[in-house]
């Protein structure tokens, strides 16, 4: 690992100074970690008062569970949807701000400050304007299209509202990435292309998205682990997994499980089940972002 | 510019305009109903320009006492998250810098696994081992307590290495100045790398205050005494009584007072905001 040329003789000091970090992980991290890997193979019983080594049948009854695969469909859908949403709708804001020479700085600040809102936040602002009874949206899908929003009811009226609150609330990050990505691109290849006579459309389909592929991976990446982890706030303030499911995603599963159902065994190995999923996304962010996607 | 394309020029204002207004229009909407009076919200939808009641709304949520489940005066809830925010930045950028001084500066056993062990926090988000974890303050009796709130936060692999990556550009020249002019290691942190490290330290600050103040599930689990309350938590426990009452003026006030402080960080410290944002992920 990188170092420097000359570096300080002391013996004692680097250990001080790594203590608060090290004690912290220890503490709150490996020792909690080290916990749900050791509860995913034992089985309480429904007293708490004596416990049993059980192997890996809390992960085998995951696996047969309908509501645990259940999830994971919800997972795959959810994660897709704001993901795919989030990069485009980004991209095309991103696109368009480039272009502007004088106004893209006001542009900018008008479109990144949602940053700041907490994905909790985000959710209560949505769940008020998607509103059965009072909302505005539901209010205009009924006059215009006669449609009955209700996502206390309806399952997908209530995927669409987290994925409508987690677009939201993600579209300003993916916008500065794609921004910095774009100002990276040498103007002088699309003049180039310019002159070869290809059109704006062809120009952003040769060269500007291919170009911008390393941006788009990485987003891709951090995008999936938001959309993963941190909307648990936008899922818990809003519809609370329901209703009937719907919109019971992987991590509150896991909470709900282990907070709620008390049902240890199984929350402890859905952590580690998901502990695994982190573990292989960050690899992938750090073996593969920094070097570029080519063709 | 490569040409100029009239119609695209057109495309692209009418494509940022909508994604504006569109960002907006939540708030706006929050920000609304949040002037209007209770009895606004019995009956039809929600009004769509304000009214005057705002000031009174929002002097009473920040007073407390407007219902029974809203009896925590707003005030001390954003003191919480203040509190809880600034100790957050704080604690993570002290306890990543000296990690990173040392991990660059010294060579000492147990160096790479020490780096190691800090990298794994990168893979544990708090989400995913949260009963064990709440099992371990709730053992070391730190529920409801401001210590609770935000120590086990502070561990940090992102500012860890934000901070290794800006040593190792520093010259090593610099050091050997130092230490030909009698500096000790402390001495030459103190002196040398603080002073150069400070808009790094300024603009993962700003990030740092925004991820504290955002903090949702942690503060949730741990906080049963209302004393301790955060704001970001805490309209959740209002608005899950909020659909019995039509109290939506004084929930939507609470929102738009949690979205103030750090909004108003990203707006004037947009520099700073930028550079610890792309520094952070790197």
């Amino acid at each position: 690992m990188q170092t420097k040329r000359t570096i300080f003789g002391n013996k004692g000091l680097p250990y001080l100074l790594l203590a608060p970090q090290l004690v912290i992980t220890a503490i709150f991290f490996l020792w909690p970690a080290g916990q749900a890997v050791r509860q995913s193979f034992l089985r309480e019983d429904a007293f708490g008062l004596s416990t049993t080594f059980v192997g890996l049948r809390n992960y085998r009854a995951l696996l047969d569970s309908p509501e645990y695969l259940g999830a994971l469909k919800v997972t795959v859908v959810f994660s897709i949807a704001t993901v795919v949403l989030a990069l485009g709708i980004a991209l095309m804001l991103a696109l368009a701000v480039d272009r502007m020479l004088r106004s893209a700085a006001p542009y900018t600040t008008m479109l990144i400050w949602p940053y700041a809102v907490a994905p909790a936040v985000a959710g209560i602002l949505w769940w008020f304007i998607f509103n059965p009874a009072i909302g505005i949206l539901p209010f205009v899908l009924e006059r215009v299209w006669g449609y009955d929003w209700n996502h206390n009811l309806t399952g997908s009226d209530a995927m669409i509202l987290v994925v409508v609150a987690a677009v939201w609330k993600q579209i300003s990050y993916n916008f500065l990435f794609f921004v910095a990505g774009l100002q990276s691109i040498p103007t002088s290849l699309r003049e180039a292309a310019s002159i070869d006579g290809a059109g704006p459309f062809k120009r952003f389909w040769s060269i500007t998205l291919p170009l911008l592929s390393p941006t788009t991976f990485f987003l891709l990446v951090v995008n999936v682990v938001y959309t993963l982890f941190d909307t648990f706030a936008i899922i818990d303030a809003t519809t609370g997994g329901g209703p009937a499911q719907a919109t019971t995603i992987l991590v509150y599963k896991v909470y709900d499980d282990g907070f709620v159902g008390l049902n240890l065994g199984s929350s402890a190995a859905q952590s580690v089940i998901l502990m695994i999923i982190v573990m292989a996304l960050t690899f992938i962010q750090f073996r593969y972002v920094e070097r570029k996607v080519t063709y | 510019m490569v040409e100029n394309q009239r119609w695209l020029d057109i495309f692209a204002h009418a494509i940022l305009i909508l994604g504006v207004a569109t960002v907006a229009f939540p708030v706006y909407i929050a920000f609304v109903a949040s002037t209007h009076t209770s009895t606004a919200f019995v009956s039809g939808t929600i009004p769509l320009t304000p009214s005057t009641s705002g000031p009174g709304n929002y002097g009473n949520v920040l007073s407390g006492g407007v219902a029974a489940q809203m009896s925590v005066p707003i005030s001390l809830m954003l003191f919480n998250s203040m509190v809880m925010a600034l100790l957050i930045a704080a604690g993570k950028i002290v306890i990543s810098i000296i990690s990173a001084f040392a991990i660059v500066y010294f060579r000492f056993p147990f160096r790479i696994l020490a780096f190691w062990i800090i990298f794994i926090t990168l893979m544990l988000p708090v989400e995913v081992r949260i009963v064990p974890t709440f099992a371990v303050i709730a053992d070391l009796g730190m529920l409801n307590s401001y210590a609770g709130l935000t120590v086990p936060l502070m561990a940090s692999a992102t500012a860890t290495f934000l901070f290794r990556q800006v040593f190792l550009t520093i010259p090593d020249e610099m050091m050997e100045a130092a230490r030909i002019d009698g500096a000790g290691p402390m001495k030459f942190f103190r002196d040398i790398l603080l002073p150069l490290s400070q808009t790094n330290i300024a603009a993962l600050f700003v990030i740092l205050f925004i991820y504290g103040w955002n903090q949702y599930l942690w503060p949730l689990l741990i906080t049963t005494d209302s004393g301790y309350y955060t704001i970001v938590a805490g309209i959740k426990r209002m608005a899950d009584v909020v659909e019995s009452e039509p109290l939506w003026n004084y929930i939507m006030a609470v929102t738009v007072l949690a979205m103030l402080p750090p909004v108003a960080v990203v707006i004037f410290m947009q520099r700073l905001f930028i550079k610890g944002l792309v520094d952070s992920e790197k």
